[in-house]
């Protein structure tokens, strides 16, 4: 089996020069001009900062317990061994829950389409499958953006903060979001001040509704038992009034009879 | 007589001229959404994916049905038989919400064609496939709750025994699925902690969804026993209804209770006091739609009038239909980057479906017996007495 990979992008290394998304844009078959928004034709977005001194890259984050995977009801989306995640189109209903769903607001629908499709970048499947790593990665001639195992990138990142006191803030983003996601950030500058979400739950996400979904079969027959229990009290309490009423107009006859009239 | 008869035919064709003009429009905003798609049709967009066609339609629909399992619950688990005279269009209420809630799922769906998927291609880690097997089954019970009216009507007397003798199954296996569906649309939500507002995230919101419903669920009863006894002259069950109010009260109280506690508990009652749109949301929910009613409630002077019944009953469906499109919508909304205002269609679409339901239940009301002379007959009497004595409640 392959070791999870995964990306390490560096915002302090990103000159902003958009090969990665021209990259992304040839080896997805996308139309369109770099984009500082994701669209369901940008996989990967570049946002400026600080006067177009500082650039963030957008793209899925490859969770490691992706939310999207657990939320979609027919399964379109699956965590694969190489640790992108990848949605099949010929599975979706348009529910759009995966979108609602993800942390990091990700997924992006063509919403122009009568046949719509989620889009989000499939973290080069294909060429991580044969060996190569991300159009994005290879693009990247100054290793702003680089490709690799995730247990390696985790430690370069480490060392790179450690290494460089006063360059970075002591903060490795992705590392525990979410649980931890396949892509990896470094920044100088504080995440919040960058548009990253920062309240994002450091626990697989999914464990929030499956907490309450693994009750239901319990519930269900909890449920069934005491509905069933009280409908049996009462159907006996309505039978034992009627036999007692019988009795009682039974025992009132003869009475009626020497009474009346 | 005639003035009367005359009176009535022309409110009937008011009514009846607003419907259908709601309906027409409905279509043809249906048919634009399926010819150009739900980007030129709708005010949906990457950053704001649901609107009032999973926050109108859907959740609330599913909440106003929810009167059918607390009633049929209230006369075949509890055996309160008293109840027996508003089970039927009760029960018609929650089918048809339902069956509108489907077809409002039609139209939001990207690809409502693949929708029998969620027949096939599981995935229990999903709350979204806790719902769609809710709503399909479920949907399957409300059709056989409700079918002894349609087997009544056209004398099909085995089908009638058939279904007689499941109904308590019948009603038990509703109950689980409709609470169960109440509350997982209340937790498609807790995957969202970080983009909702305080106001409306908690991790018991799929418990605040079961309380809610109840209140609406029988709200809806009352409101909708109004319309019947004024287009068809039927008195409405005034003592019954009074006592609906009397649990409403409580139900009321209880949500109250918990919803301010939850609040508290996570520290989010500051977010009530800040001049935000989410707390104007917020207090109008509370305040109108669950405050007020509960205290013109608690008078016994409303709870026996007709008209205080019928305004304060639907003061709780504001407050209910405010709670969970404020869940669905308002909570997600933060002004200027992220506003939703549903478009034309979306709006027709849903006025179109109400119109749709309210049309419906006149309709089956008018030629089936739901408000029969003698409900109590069918599920009473014994199994030899002939269903011919069961005449259909047509109006004169």
């Amino acid at each position: 089996m392959l070791r999870s990979k995964a990306l390490l992008i560096d915002i302090t290394k990103c000159i902003g020069c958009h090969e990665c998304q021209r990259a992304c844009a040839e080896t997805n078959h996308l139309s369109g001009e770099p984009s500082s928004e994701l669209s369901a034709t940008h996989y990967t977005a570049l946002q400026s900062f600080n006067d177009e001194t500082v650039f963030v890259r957008r793209l899925c984050m490859h969770c490691n317990q992706p939310t999207c995977v657990s939320a979609c009801l027919v399964g379109a989306f699956t965590k694969t061994d190489t640790g992108a995640v990848l949605y099949d189109e010929s599975k979706c209903i348009g529910c759009r829950y995966c979108m609602q769903a993800c942390p990091f607001e990700v997924p992006r629908y063509e919403w122009g389409s009568l046949v719509p499709k989620i889009q989000k970048c499939r973290m080069c499947h294909e060429r991580v499958a044969a060996g190569q790593q991300t159009a994005c990665a290879e693009a990247c001639v100054i290793g702003a953006t680089v490709f690799g195992d995730r247990d390696d990138l985790v430690k370069e990142a480490r060392k790179r903060i450690d290494e460089n006191p006063g360059q970075y803030v002591d903060y490795i983003y992705g590392l525990n979001e979410a649980g931890g996601t396949s892509v990896l950030f470094l920044s100088a500058i504080p995440f919040e001040k960058l548009g990253f979400p920062m309240n994002v739950p450091k626990e697989p996400i999914p464990d929030l509704s499956w907490r309450v979904l693994s009750q239901v079969p319990k519930y269900a027959v909890a449920a069934g038992v005491v509905l069933f229990g009280i409908n049996w009290i009462t159907a006996r309490r309505t039978e034992v009034a009627r036999f007692e009423a019988e009795q009682r107009r039974r025992e009132s006859v003869p009475q009626l009879e020497g009474s009346g009239k | 007589m005639i003035i009367k008869g005359f009176e009535r035919y022309m409110k009937l064709t008011f009514w009846k001229a607003v419907a259908i003009v709601l309906m027409a429009l409905g279509l043809i905003a249906a048919i634009q959404r399926f010819s150009s798609g739900l980007g030129a049709t709708t005010n949906l967009k990457d950053t704001f994916p649901w609107g009032i066609w999973i926050g109108f339609d859907i959740l609330v629909g599913v909440g106003l049905a929810a009167g059918g399992f607390t009633i049929a619950a209230t006369v075949y688990i509890f055996g309160l038989e008293r109840f027996r005279p508003i089970l039927r269009p009760t029960i018609l209420t929650a089918f048809l919400g339902y069956l509108l809630v489907i077809a409002g799922l039609m139209v939001d769906l990207g690809r409502p064609w693949a929708i029998w998927h969620a027949i096939i291609m599981w995935n229990p880690h999903s709350v979204m496939f806790e719902v769609a097997w809710c709503v399909m089954l479920y949907t399957t019970v409300l059709a056989l709750e409700f079918s002894p009216v349609v087997l009544e009507h056209f004398k099909l007397r085995r089908l009638l025994k058939v279904i007689k003798a499941v109904t308590v199954p019948l009603v038990i296996a509703g109950v689980i699925l409709s609470t169960l569906h109440q509350s997982s649309l209340g937790s498609l939500f807790l995957i969202i902690p970080g983009r909702m507002h305080p106001l409306w995230y908690s991790n018991i919101i799929p418990f605040l969804f079961i309380i809610s419903c109840v209140a609406a669920g029988l709200a809806m009863t009352i409101v909708e026993s109004y319309f019947p006894s004024r287009a068809f002259g039927r008195e409405l069950e005034l003592p019954l209804l009074s006592e609906l109010a009397r649990v409403i009260v409580v139900v009321l109280a209880l949500y109250f209770t918990v919803r301010i506690q939850d609040l508290m508990s996570r520290d989010a009652l500051q977010y009530v006091f800040q001049p935000t749109y989410q707390s104007v949301m917020f207090l109008v929910e509370i305040i109108l739609g669950v405050v007020l009613p509960f205290f013109l409630l608690l008078s016994t002077r409303i709870r026996q009038s007709r008209t205080g019944l019928f305004y304060s009953a639907a003061l709780v469906l504001l407050g209910f239909v405010a709670h969970r499109m404020n869940t669905a919508i308002t909570s997600m909304e933060h002004w200027p980057q992220r506003v939703y205002i549903p478009s034309v269609q979306e709006v027709c679409v849903t006025l179109g479906l109400v119109a749709f339901g309210f049309s419906a239940f006149a309709f089956v009301a008018r030629y089936f017996p739901v408000f029969g002379e003698e409900p109590h007959a069918v599920h009473e009497a014994t199994v030899t007495e002939p269903v011919e004595t069961l005449a259909p409640a047509t109006t004169e």
